[in-house]
C-alpha cells in the first residue's frame, strides 16, 4: 500500500458521505418527486445543493473505480462503509444531534469490520488473462517501487 | 382480515424490491470490479499513457458499461422499494444484504480469497449498517 492508495480509499469514504449528505439536503428543499411530477426533477438539478452532491458522487465513483483497479471488491467495500461512521460523528459533533446507543453500537461494529479487512492484503484475486497484455507495458522501475512498499 | 392481507402484500412487494436492489447492486459491483481489473492499475496506467487513455479504456470496457447499467437498475429498484416500504427498513436491509451478497459473489465470480478475516468483516459491517440506519 502506497500513500496514494490510502488517499484514494479516503476519497471513496469522504466523497460518498459528503455527496449523500448534500444530495439529501438538496432533495429535502426540492420536495418529493413523483412519477406524475417529473418536471420537479429538472428543478432539482437547478438546486445548488443537488448539483454539488452530484459532483461529489461523480468524484466518489471515480475514486471507487480507481480503488477497484488495484484492490479486491471485498477490500474496498468495507472502506466505503466508514462513510456511515463519519456521518454519525458529524451528526454528533458538528450538528449536535442525538446519536442513540444503538447507533454507537453500529458504528463500533463497522469500525471493527474495517479494522479486520485493513490488516490483510488488498489484492488476492488472480489476474484476469485479459490484463496480461498490460503486464508487458509495466515499467520495471514501477514494479520495484511497488515491491518496496 | 382485509387489512392483514393488504399489509402482507405491501411487505411482499417491499421485500421483492429489496431483493431486486441487492441482486442488481451485487451484479453491478462484480462487473465493475472485473472491468477495473481488466483495465489495470489506473494510477500506473495514467503515468505511462496519460489520463485520456485511462478514460478511453474504462469507457470502452464492456463489463464497465454492463456494470453501470446494473447500478442504474439497482437505483430504480431502490426508488420502487422506497415507495412501498419505510426508508428505515429498506435502506439498511438493502445495504447490509448487499455486503453479504458481495462477499459470496466476489469469492465465486471474482475468485477473491475471502478468508475468515473478510467474512467476519462482511458480517460485522452488515450488522453495523443495519443497526446504524435502524
Amino acid at each position: 500500500m502506497t500513500f496514494r492508495k490510502y488517499l484514494v480509499l479516503a476519497g471513496v469514504t469522504l466523497f460518498a458521505a459528503a455527496g449523500d449528505t448534500l444530495l439529501s439536503h438538496g432533495m429535502k428543499q426540492v420536495g418529493s418527486v413523483s412519477l406524475n411530477h417529473l418536471s420537479r426533477l429538472i428543478l432539482a438539478v437547478l438546486n445548488p445543493w443537488v448539483v454539488s452532491g452530484i459532483v461529489l458522487l461523480l468524484a466518489f465513483f471515480a475514486s471507487y473505480m480507481n480503488a477497484l483497479s488495484w484492490a479486491d471488491l471485498t477490500y474496498v467495500l468495507p472502506a466505503t462503509s466508514l462513510g456511515y461512521v463519519l456521518l454519525a460523528l458529524v451528526a454528533k459533533f458538528a450538528l449536535h444531534e442525538q446519536v442513540s446507543p444503538m447507533r454507537w453500537a453500529g458504528i463500533a461494529l463497522i469500525a471493527g469490520g474495517v479494522g479486520f479487512v485493513a490488516g490483510g492484503p488488498s489484492l488476492t484475486s488472480h489476474r484476469h488473462h485479459e490484463s496480461r497484455e498490460h503486464l508487458a507495458e509495466v515499467d520495471p522501475a514501477e514494479i520495484r517501487s511497488e515491491v518496496e512498499v | 382480515m382485509k387489512h392483514l392481507y393488504a399489509s402482507l402484500y405491501t411487505s411482499l412487494y417491499t421485500w421483492s424490491a429489496i431483493v431486486a436492489v441487492v441482486f442488481a447492486s451485487v451484479v453491478g459491483d462484480v462487473l465493475l470490479s472485473r472491468a477495473m481489473k481488466q483495465v489495470g492499475d489506473v494510477g500506473a496506467l495514467r503515468r505511462r499513457r496519460g489520463l485520456w487513455t485511462v478514460v478511453a479504456r474504462v469507457l470502452t470496457n464492456q463489463n464497465f458499461m454492463l456494470g453501470v447499467a446494473a447500478m442504474a437498475v439497482a437505483f430504480f429498484s431502490l426508488l420502487f422499494a422506497l415507495s412501498w416500504g419505510d426508508v428505515s427498513l429498506v435502506a439498511p436491509a438493502a445495504a447490509s444484504l448487499t455486503f453479504i451478497g458481495n462477499a459470496f459473489a466476489a469469492k465465486i465470480f471474482l475468485h477473491e480469497h475471502v478468508d475468515q478475516r473478510r467474512w467476519i468483516a462482511a458480517v460485522l459491517v452488515a450488522a453495523g449498517v443495519a443497526l446504524l440506519a435502524g
